[in-house]
């Protein structure tokens, strides 16, 4: 028990008499609103006190940072040891223009690089293919080739900065470029570190950009796991992400467990098919999460999330290693959150959503820009979302101690109640056979359109508010200068792909495009195939027309 | 006579494959009393306008959140008017900056609602766009 | 022949869909246009596909229009889903898995809401596919909302009925009505690749066997499709449900049953033709003349009973030799 009797019933009689203190102070002073509840709409009462932690207890349930359930972080020095990693999702335009950004944002103080690929890039289409009409480089940067990629990292140097790549169904091939780059650069893979995305269950549930069915799709996940496993140490081979799965319209409930189910469904997927033990593997698992508008909401999400996972990798998974109980996560502060009207408000948002991130004990940080509701960030906008990182970290004091909301009854009161909710939905899903069962009914896929519709219910009726949208609008306009992609970044890369496939030794791709057809086929590995093609100057699109051959292409069952 | 209902068509063409605006404006229509149709994402261009022409819709909505809406939005009315079926309103939504809004119109979008607009904002005009031909 | 019912005999798809709307917003003009229609229609294979929600009716949809334009036949598709009781709106998602024979200009895939109608189908579904057969479809598929237990207007449509079964979906073939078993011509257990599949196979044969066959009789076929996304095996399934159905088809033909079941058809048009144009205007005359009220106000106290009016108004219309 958290308290001890005598605190329980003091706190017992001090509540009574405020509650009759509550109901007579309401009988003149009503609450100025009906319904006081999260962003996902969860109840929140009045006043927490230490009878909402009556069935905690100290040791099983909140224990110490580094040990057993990790709710208060994995590391036993917290940000002290080192704060989280300001890392900045950016990309635009060409090659060039992306590494220019890069540059500037590492010049600015950011700690980690984190690539954001176009369209026809994510979807695993080259620039000149009439798929990628009107897209190239317009949201992320434009990537068909290793010369490309070399062109991206020009003058990074790859072995002391960790890269991510948010790409999922042709993960493979952008980080057998990555690969084959710090090769070309004298860096060994076993010094590299970075994470690719490559979470294709919640491009299933949430995010659409999909390519291959599950179950292939899931394979060539696992091929990345175990080649990271034995050749990239320092490499996170996945990012489990509930980030996309919020951004759709999930609640933070439904993030959490949707994303920790998912995780789940990966190390059963992998311990089936590879002969690897849980911990020869788990401890390179990440994961990414949102962190949305309300405070406290997030922070006890991220904490419930550490608690979850660390009992799901020692009960259900046997987990030996610590490490392996370590839940470690980046976070974006949440995109839909921010509102095209009165955009200089985005950073005050942004900035309450990097403190919910910090507070819930995040490995690494995504700050928005203001202006990313309308267009790429700007240098200027994307300048003070970086500072508002190093200014919580250098001025706030947040970093001073570690978790430092523990204890409270509110935070680990709520704290529970998402651990309590994330689990029925486990079970739930459990029942039906797994996340790709759930995903083949469209079960998480309604529950979030359920839950986005609702909201924007909510939202037209004046019950949730949005400043400056639905409240405290004015007519008054506030001009941010917007970041324009041109179209010549598509019409260059069209050249540079012709002149390429020109150059290129056209033997050499079939024969590394064979080579990975085969792979896909017989069970072999893919990545030292893929390496090999990247390296033969194959396209992206190239290597995933084999995938789409072999594997068929995924149809949107069109659930809503 | 019984009044006609308004059938509308909700597309998202290109890559984008972000629907969350897309799926709740579909099922805000059919709310609304609108027989919907709803062609999901990836879709080209050529598909929206075959499918808008076969289903007799009386307006397609797109939505587009990758910055391409520039060239597909446009293609979709050009590819309509080719098919002698200019008479389907064409709306947008999406992420759209004010400055493209004059090229969209020009182009013969209707109309654009971008975040933040309400859902009745739009069924209004819709009503008010539709129901005066019927 | 107008402009416009040449035009659909020419198939062309725009004003087809129009008047397949006219007709389902019951425009007068529409009936004009399918008088002239009419002698062109009766020419198609018309297919019912049928079977619960969730049993993947459009995806089996979508794999039969590849098959039948393998086999160089042009191709008409109803969609149907429900109205929405409460707001009269209808989200029709159907097509969204037919995609790719989007700009095949020889497919038309059009969406129908059912506004109200119960039987599975919209009441505008057979106009709608005499429309299709009028512009030279060689084969129309038609694909029913999810099939429940009263939902079987589309034996009046249809030539061959796949009816669509899928394990794990709580299709045990004990809680399936009568109906839907007797109107199926093929079954498809689909997702075949799942736990259970066997096991509705055997209850299926097992059933189908119990139920008593004359010498006419077709025992209706049962194919197992498996998994979407294997191709090949996908593709062969496929031809063999498509070759199923076909066979259907000709046994129809040969043993004389087709003739029956236009019959039927014929036989239910003519009675809701007779519906549209006698009844509905009688009851429309009575309302705005004000006397259905005070005949429903009567009848509310007893005053009379329904069927003493309706002889009298019967009285009162067909005597006089006047339509309404």
């Amino acid at each position: 028990m958290y308290f001890s009797d005598e605190t329980q019933k003091a706190s017992r009689k001090l509540t009574e008499q405020w509650q009759a203190n509550v109901q007579n102070t309401l009988k003149t002073n009503p609450d100025w609103k009906n319904r006081f509840s999260t962003v996902s709409d969860l109840d929140i009462k009045r006043l927490y006190t230490p009878e909402d932690l009556q069935n905690t207890d100290f040791a099983r349930d909140i224990g110490a940072p580094g040990e057993f359930p990790y709710l208060r972080g994995n590391q036993v020095t917290g940000y002290r040891g080192q704060p989280w990693t300001f890392r900045m999702f950016s990309g635009m335009g060409s090659a060039e223009d992306t590494n220019r950004r890069w540059h500037l944002l590492l010049r600015e103080g950011q700690t980690g690089l984190s690539t954001a690929f176009d369209f026809p890039t994510l979807m695993g289409y080259d620039s000149d293919s009439p798929k990628a009409l009107g897209e190239v480089g317009k949201c992320g940067v434009a990537i068909d080739t290793l010369e490309d990629f070399l062109a991206l990292i020009d003058n990074i140097p790859l072995d002391r900065v960790t890269t991510s790549m948010t790409i999922n169904p042709p993960a493979t091939v952008l980080w057998a470029m990555y690969c084959a780059a710090a090769e070309i650069k004298g860096v060994p893979l076993n010094q590299i570190g970075g994470t690719i995305q490559n979470d294709m269950l919640k491009e299933f549930i949430a995010q659409k950009t999909f390519m291959c069915p599950p179950e292939p799709s899931v394979r060539l996940i696992s091929d990345t796991v175990e080649f990271g496993a034995k050749y990239v140490p320092r490499w996170n081979p996945i990012s489990i992400s509930g980030y996309h799965i919020r951004e759709a319209g999930a609640t933070a409930v439904q993030e959490l467990a949707f994303t920790l189910r998912d995780g789940i469904e990966y190390v059963e997927d992998i311990l089936r098919r590879k002969k690897m033990s849980v911990d020869d593997f788990a401890p390179r698992l990440s994961f990414f999460f949102n962190a949305h508008i309300d405070l406290f909401e997030e922070i006890c999400k991220l904490r419930a999330a550490r608690r979850i996972w660390a009992k799901v990798m020692r009960d259900r998974f046997g987990a030996k290693n610590p490490r392996s109980l370590w839940m470690r996560f980046h976070v974006q502060t949440a995109g839909c959150s921010l509102t095209a009207q009165q955009p200089y408000n985005n950073v005050v948002r942004t900035t309450v959503e990097a403190l919910a991130a910090v507070l819930g004990g995040t490995q690494s940080l995504h700050t928005n820009s203001l202006d990313e509701v309308l267009c790429l960030p700007s240098e200027h906008a994307v300048e003070i979302a970086l500072r508002t990182q190093q200014i919580l970290a250098e001025e706030t004091g947040v970093v001073n101690t570690i978790d430092p909301l523990a204890g409270s009854y509110f935070v680990e009161s709520l704290t529970n109640e998402m651990e309590a909710k994330a689990w029925e939905y486990i079970e739930k899903i459990d029942a039906m056979g797994g996340m790709i069962a759930a995903i083949e009914r469209g079960y998480p896929q309604m529950e979030i359109a359920d839950a986005a519709y609702a909201f924007q219910r909510q939202i037209d009726a004046g019950e949730k508010i949005m400043v400056g949208v639905n409240k405290y609008a004015t007519e008054a306009q506030h001009p941010v200068p917007l970041v324009e992609i041109d179209e010549k970044v598509g019409e260059e890369q069209i050249r540079r792909l012709k002149d390429l496939r020109r150059r290129r030794d056209s033997r050499a791709v079939s024969q590394s495009l064979a080579d990975i057809r085969a792979a896909c086929k017989n069970g072999a590995n893919v990545m030292p195939h893929c390496i090999a093609a990247v390296k033969a100057l194959a396209t992206e699109q190239e290597i995933c027309d084999v995938y789409r051959e072999v594997y068929g292409e995924y149809r949107d069952p069109g659930l809503y | 006579m019984p009044e006609r209902k308004i059938r509308v068509m909700v597309a998202k063409p290109g890559l984008d494959g972000h629907d969350r605006g897309a799926r709740i404006l579909a099922r805000c229509f059919r709310d609304a009393g609108f027989e919907v149709i709803y062609t999901g994402c990836h879709q080209t261009p050529e598909q929206v306008a075959a499918a808008a022409i076969q289903e007799d819709v009386d307006l397609v909505g797109l939505s587009c959140l990758s910055g391409a809406h520039r060239i597909l939005f446009p293609r979709v009315v050009e590819l309509l008017r080719e098919k002698n079926a200019s008479d389907i309103t064409v709306i947008g939504g999406g992420i759209i900056p004010e400055q493209d809004f004059p090229m969209l119109y020009d182009a013969g979008i209707q109309a654009i609602f971008t975040p933040g607009a309400s859902l009745d904002s739009i069924v209004e005009w819709v009503r008010t766009h539709i129901r005066g031909r019927n | 022949m107008t402009q416009t019912t040449q035009k659909i005999c020419a198939g062309d798809i725009r004003s087809a869909s129009r008047l397949i709307r006219d007709l389902e917003d019951k425009r007068p003009e529409a009936r004009l246009r399918l008088r002239q229609l009419f002698p062109h229609t009766g020419r198609s294979f018309i297919i019912g596909i049928t079977g619960s929600p969730g049993a993947g009716k459009s995806t089996l949809a979508d794999a039969l229009i590849g098959e039948l334009r393998k086999r160089k036949k042009t191709v008409g598709v109803l969609a149907v889903d429900p109205s929405s009781p409460f707001s009269g709106g209808a989200l029709l998602g159907d097509r969204v898995r037919m995609l790719r024979h989007a700009e095949d200009e020889d497919v038309f895939i059009r969406s129908l809401a059912t506004r109200g109608a119960l039987g599975g189908l919209a009441h505008a579904a057979g106009d709608a596919i005499h429309v299709m057969e009028a512009m030279g479809k060689d084969v129309i598929l038609v694909e029913t909302v999810g099939i429940g237990q009263q939902e079987l207007d589309i034996i009046h449509h249809a030539h061959s009925i796949v009816v669509v079964l899928v394990p794990g979906m709580g299709d045990e073939i004990q809680t399936m009505k009568a109906g839907v078993m007797e109107i199926a011509d093929v079954f498809v257990i689909n997702k075949a690749d799942r736990p259970g599949a066997k096991q509705l196979k055997t209850e299926l044969t097992s059933l189908l066997n119990a139920s008593p066959h004359g010498p006419r009789d077709w025992i209706p076929p049962i194919v197992s499709i498996g998994n979407l996304y294997e191709p090949e095996s996908f593709a062969k399934k496929t031809a063999e449900l498509m070759d199923a159905v076909a066979k259907h088809h000709a046994h129809l033909v040969v043993s004389g049953q087709l003739a029956e079941r236009t019959e039927r058809k014929a036989v239910m048009e003519i009675t809701d033709a007779l519906r549209a144009c006698i009844l509905e205007p009688v009851i429309e005359r009575l309302i705005t003349d004000g006397e259905l009220k005070k005949i429903v106000g009567k009848i509310q106290n007893r005053e009379t009973d329904p069927y003493t009016e309706a002889e009298a108004i019967a009285r009162r219309f067909l005597n006089t030799g006047k339509t309404p």
